[in-house]
C-alpha cells in the first residue's frame, strides 16, 4: 500500500494500490454485467487472501471512489477474508500459522508450501 | 423492489494482467531470456547493485533493463553506458509495475538477442508482490541499513522471492548488523528463498550472485 494525502483535506489517506486493484474489480464486474444485459451492480463480492498484498480496509476505502461513472455506482462492497493454510513437507499436515514465520505446530519447521491465502478474486455479482 | 439476480464469477480480480503475464513469459520463453523481476524498498541499493551488475556482466551476457519508477528518470540514467540496454517506465504515481507497463517497454527495448531482462521495480516492499510480470525469478533485496527484522514486517512480498540478496553488507559493521538473526528471519519467512549477502561497493560476494544468474540462462542461441 503507498499512502497518499490527496487534496480532499487533511487526515484523508487512501492507498492507490488499492484503487488500481478496485479498479480492476470493478471493470471485470462491469463487462460481465453487460453481457447478461443488466443495468445496474448492486453488490460486488470479492475474496481476499490474507497474503494478497492488498489491505482490506484501504479496499473498502476506494471501492466507493472507483465505482463512480460505473454499472457499480452505489454498490455494495462485501470482502470474504480467506486465511493463510499451509503445508508442513515434514508432518504432512496443514495448518493455519499465526505469525510471519510459518512454523509448523508439530514440528516447529517454517513451511515454505503455501496452500491458500493468495487469493484476490472476484466471486460474485449481484445485479438489477 | 426490482429483482435481483445473483452472478457467480469466481476469476482472479488481476485477471487481465495475468494473462499478459503469460504472453510475456511466453515471449521470453520462446526467444531464450531469463527475466528476473528485482524488488525492494527505496534505498536499499537495488541501482547501484544493478549498476555494477551490467558492468560486470554486459560483456558476457547480453542483458535488457526495464527501470520502473514514479517519475524521475534517475535511476534509469544511473544504468546507461554499461553496456545493456535499458528503458525507463513511469508509473505516473502507481506504487507497482504491471504487465502492459513492461509490455509497452518491450516494445521500445526490443527482446532481440537478449539472455537476460532485469525489471528493476518500482521502490516498495508492499506493493509489487500483486502483479505477475512474466518473470521467471523474483529477487527481494534489502539492506543491512533497514534492520535485521525487515523479512519480519513485510512477510507477504519475502514469500514470493526466489532470491533474498542481503546488500551493503560493508556496512553491516557500521551499523552493527546483527547478521545471524536477519538470516534466522529471512529463513523463517522465506524458506523457499536463496539468501546471499553482496556489497555493491566492495564487490563481496557479487561473484555468487553472478553464479546464481548464469546458472538461470538459457545456453546461447
Ligand atoms: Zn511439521
Amino acid at each position: 500500500m503507498a499512502p497518499v494525502t490527496p487534496s480532499g483535506g487533511p487526515g484523508l489517506q487512501w492507498a492507490v494500490h488499492e484503487v488500481s486493484i478496485c479498479a480492476a474489480a470493478v471493470r471485470a464486474a462491469e463487462a460481465k454485467a453487460r453481457e447478461l444485459g443488466g443495468r445496474r451492480i448492486a453488490v460486488l463480492r470479492l475474496r481476499i487472501g490474507a497474503l494478497a498484498g492488498v489491505v482490506p480496509e484501504a479496499m473498502e476505502f476506494a471501492y466507493p471512489v472507483v465505482c463512480r461513472g460505473t454499472l457499480a455506482e452505489g454498490s455494495r462492497l462485501e470482502v470474504e477474508h480467506v486465511p493463510v493454510r499451509c503445508l508442513c513437507a515434514s508432518c504432512e499436515a496443514e495448518f493455519e500459522p499465526k505469525a510471519a514465520v510459518y512454523a509448523c505446530p508439530t514440528c516447529g519447521r517454517p513451511s515454505a508450501k503455501i496452500v491458500s491465502g493468495r487469493e484476490l478474486e472476484l466471486a460474485q455479482i449481484e445485479l438489477e | 423492489m426490482e429483482e435481483r439476480k445473483i452472478v457467480d464469477i469466481a476469476q482472479a480480480v488481476l485477471a487481465e494482467n495475468d494473462r499478459m503475464a503469460a504472453t510475456l513469459r511466453a515471449d521470453f520463453d520462446r526467444l531464450g531470456v531469463f527475466c528476473l523481476n528485482v524488488m525492494s524498498s527505496p534505498g536499499a541499493g537495488k541501482t547501484a547493485l544493478l549498476e555494477r551488475t551490467l558492468s560486470d556482466l554486459a560483456g558476457e551476457v547480453p542483458i535488457g533493463v526495464v527501470v520502473g519508477d514514479l517519475a524521475t528518470d534517475n535511476d534509469a540514467a544511473r544504468l546507461r553506458g554499461k553496456g545493456a540496454r535499458v528503458v525507463q517506465v513511469t508509473t505516473d504515481g502507481y506504487c507497482h509495475l504491471e504487465a502492459n507497463m513492461v509490455r509497452a517497454a518491450l516494445d521500445a527495448l526490443g527482446l532481440d538477442g537478449l539472455r537476460l531482462l532485469i525489471v528493476e521495480n518500482v521502490g516498495n516492499l508492499v506493493c509489487p508482490a500483486t502483479h505477475d510480470l512474466g518473470e521467471h525469478a523474483r529477487v527481494v533485496l534489502f539492506s543491512v541499513t533497514e534492520g535485521e527484522d525487515k523479512p519480519l514486517k513485510y512477510p507477504t512480498l519475502f514469500k514470493t522471492a526466489d532470491l533474498v540478496l542481503v546488500t551493503k553488507i560493508d556496512l553491516a559493521e557500521a551499523v552493527e548488523f546483527r547478521r545471524d538473526e536477519a538470516l534466522e528471519a529471512v529463513r523463517g519467512v522465506a524458506p523457499q528463498a536463496d539468501v546471499l549477502e553482496v556489497s555493491a561497493k566492495t564487490g563481496l560476494g557479487l561473484e555468487r550472485w553472478y553464479e546464481w544468474l548464469r546458472r538461470r540462462l538459457q545456453p546461447e542461441r
